[in-house]
């Protein structure tokens, strides 16, 4: 079943890009959509998802070797999930038929390279898929081909490509030492020789370069450039889906399942993501552009789930990956939000709004809702995940990280805060009196997504049983 | 002697690469990253490695070179003016990295040298239709999709440009 997940988009970008032009253009929003909707229901259907066989009989020609985890199924769910909000806002920004086809084309390469970068069981195969999301990205934030997005994209092409040259890098050295590439093999070599002198190096080099492609503090030039330059739907795909997937997800599986814990491994990924949450706050709240700020924060809050990771203890992963999914949700809803307040008001800086909650309530409820689950306030699905990772921190001795986590948790609140004031509260200007809420493509992600945090947030205390990874 | 001819292709895809670098079309360029590419895989088959050579031959010399080529003939050529203040600034830019190149070449060595790595023995005995089909399916089909990529992005960013 799982091979399906990466051959059925394979397939559907082949097809659409047969004879027939003017009717794959029709057909491509909605196979796109049947697409992501599939996958969540696959995921969240556990009886068809792990039969290991597949209905549609192609795991009989192309059977690979693949990851079927808790793990991998949450991050297939947020796939799903982000990609279907992406291409509903896409439907809502984008308006040429044949912009919006081209922008799906290159959506479907980003789903064939996240499905396959949570999947792959093989660390050469998890640098192709990065690699194959990467350039998908690339061409995403140039989209529009405005001379701010050319720049961003620029940018980012170049600090992701250094972050492959040290990642191939990484890999030729583990090659070296261990032989084999899949996981299993590289975990079991590292544990028989552990005095091996390239080890360290080579682990140091892969999280340098996945700290780039988290764009975590000081690898972080690309990301507010690139995430705020983008299209509104990039944005959404960029922030919600595609750092966490590249970078958090990444180094959450390499450190648990391949690399293991030591000494060096959680000081640096507690340092690099203690000071990404601070920097990131500091940086938001001196943000007038929405998505800059948007794009600042999610510095900040992916700092988070390398605190959790770097913890080193069961307590700090689950915290890590449960706020992997909570960000995907709320900082997709926030982005949702930005492009409705964009396309309406027409502007991005929020020192020009004031008081379109009252013109536009449905996106100032759902933007309060997702800032304060990002602040971390209960009962909110980040609360939940920062409590976690605050007292794995604290049980685990590290008090200032702890420190650290409960400060960014605090000017989170502010720059949120902020951010309601400066464009949601107070009265309205005049400009604005005209304006009205968004259409139906970005009311119905808003809401989906809000009732997604406050639902896993009420319900989360009364889960008797958590999940194992 | 074996070693002394393996040296010798070194320094060719070495020049090949500052080549690229250097030169000042775009054309030029794709060209001679093409022919690093060669020979490149020129150095893989005398290291035994057949597989990756055809791979580097038919995938970086071939597709990625074509790929290049043809974005190229989509952009707009720069002015003589232009061409030669690019030129003065690259040379600024790049004046001291053939220096770099050949201290950093000397010191790699050296370290090898002291620390008497083995190299792993080289992969001969599976055919290369069970490596490919068998052994790395889904990077085959990754690489599929990133040329595919590839001709999307050249389509995306600069056909509508070149219609201008």
């Amino acid at each position: 079943m799982l091979s399906g997940l990466i051959l059925l988009p394979f397939f559907s970008l082949i097809i659409l890009n047969l004879p027939f032009r003017a009717l794959m253009r029709r057909l491509s929003f909605g196979l796109f959509q049947c697409l992501a909707l599939a996958q969540i229901i696959l995921v969240l259907s556990p009886s068809v998802f792990l039969s290991g066989s597949s209905s549609f009989g192609v795991d009989r020609f192309f059977k690979f070797n693949l990851i079927n985890d808790n793990l991998t199924r949450l991050m297939l769910l947020c796939i799903g999930m982000v990609l279907l909000v992406t291409v509903f806002v896409c439907r809502y920004t984008i308006k040429g038929p044949s912009e919006r086809f081209n922008f799906i084309n290159l959506l479907l390469i980003a789903l064939i390279g996240t499905n396959g970068v949570v999947m792959a069981n093989d660390i050469f195969s998890l640098f192709v898929f990065m690699e194959i999301t990467a350039v998908a990205s690339f061409i995403l934030v140039a989209f529009h081909k405005k001379a701010d997005a050319l720049e961003a994209a620029f940018k980012y092409i170049i600090l992701s490509e250094f972050a492959a040259v040290l990642m191939l890098t990484a890999i030729a050295l583990l090659l070296f030492i261990c032989g084999s590439a899949s996981f299993p093999a590289i975990n079991a070599a590292l544990k028989n020789s552990p005095q091996n002198f390239l080890i360290m190096p080579a682990i140091g080099i892969f999280l340098c370069g996945l700290f780039v492609k988290a764009g975590l503090v000081p690898f972080h030039a690309w990301l507010p450039d690139a995430h705020s330059a983008a299209p509104a739907a990039v944005s959404v795909f960029l922030s919600g889906l595609q750092i966490k997937i590249l970078g958090a997800y990444t180094a959450i599986r390499l450190v648990t399942s391949v690399f293991g814990y030591s000494r060096p491994v959680t000081q640096i990924l507690m340092l690099v993501g203690s000071v990404s949450i601070i920097f990131g706050g500091l940086a938001a709240l001196r943000q007038s552009d929405f998505k800059r700020m948007l794009a600042y924060s999610s510095i900040s809050q992916v700092g988070y789930i390398f605190l959790g990771l770097g913890s080193g203890s069961a307590l700090g992963l689950l915290g890590a990956v449960f706020h992997l999914f909570n960000h995907a949700v709320f900082k997709s809803l926030l982005f949702v939000n930005a492009a409705a307040v964009e396309a309406q008001a027409g502007t991005r800086d929020m020192d020009k709004m004031s008081g379109l909650a009252a013109r536009m309530p449905l996106t100032g409820l759902t933007s309060l809702l997702a800032g304060l689950s990002a602040a971390g306030v209960p009962p909110l699905a980040g609360f939940w995940s920062k409590l976690i990772i605050v007292a794995a921190l604290w049980i685990s001795g590290h008090y200032v990280y702890a420190f650290a986590a409960v400060l960014g948790s605090l000017i989170t609140l502010a720059y949120i805060l902020s951010l309601q004031r400066r464009v949601f509260f107070g009265k309205i200007k005049a400009e604005f009196q005209e304006v009205k809420e968004a259409g139906f493509a970005l009311a119905l992600p808003a809401l989906v997504l809000a009732a997604i945090t406050v639902a896993v947030g009420i319900i989360f205390p009364f889960l008797a049983q958590m999940p194992k990874f | 002697m074996v070693i002394t001819v393996d040296i010798i292709i070194l320094i060719f895809m070495i020049l090949g690469a500052l080549w690229a670098v250097m030169t000042r079309s775009l054309l030029r360029s794709a060209i001679a990253l093409a022919f690093t590419s060669a020979v490149l895989s020129v150095l893989m088959f005398k290291l035994n490695a057949p597989l990756a050579a055809v791979f580097e031959l038919s995938v970086c010399t071939g597709l990625i070179s074509v790929l290049f080529i043809s974005t190229i003939s989509l952009t707009h050529p720069l002015t003589w003016e232009e061409i030669f203040q690019h030129m003065r600034e690259r040379h600024k830019r790049f004046k001291y990295l053939p220096f770099i190149i050949v201290a950093v070449g000397i010191g790699l060595s050296m370290v090898s040298v002291k620390l008497n790595l083995p190299l792993p023995a080289p992969e001969t005995n599976n055919d290369m239709r069970i490596v490919l089909w068998n052994l790395r399916r889904l990077d085959v089909i990754g690489q599929v999709v990133i040329l595919l990529c590839g001709v999307f992005g050249v389509v995306i960013l600069f056909k509508d440009e070149d219609k201008k």
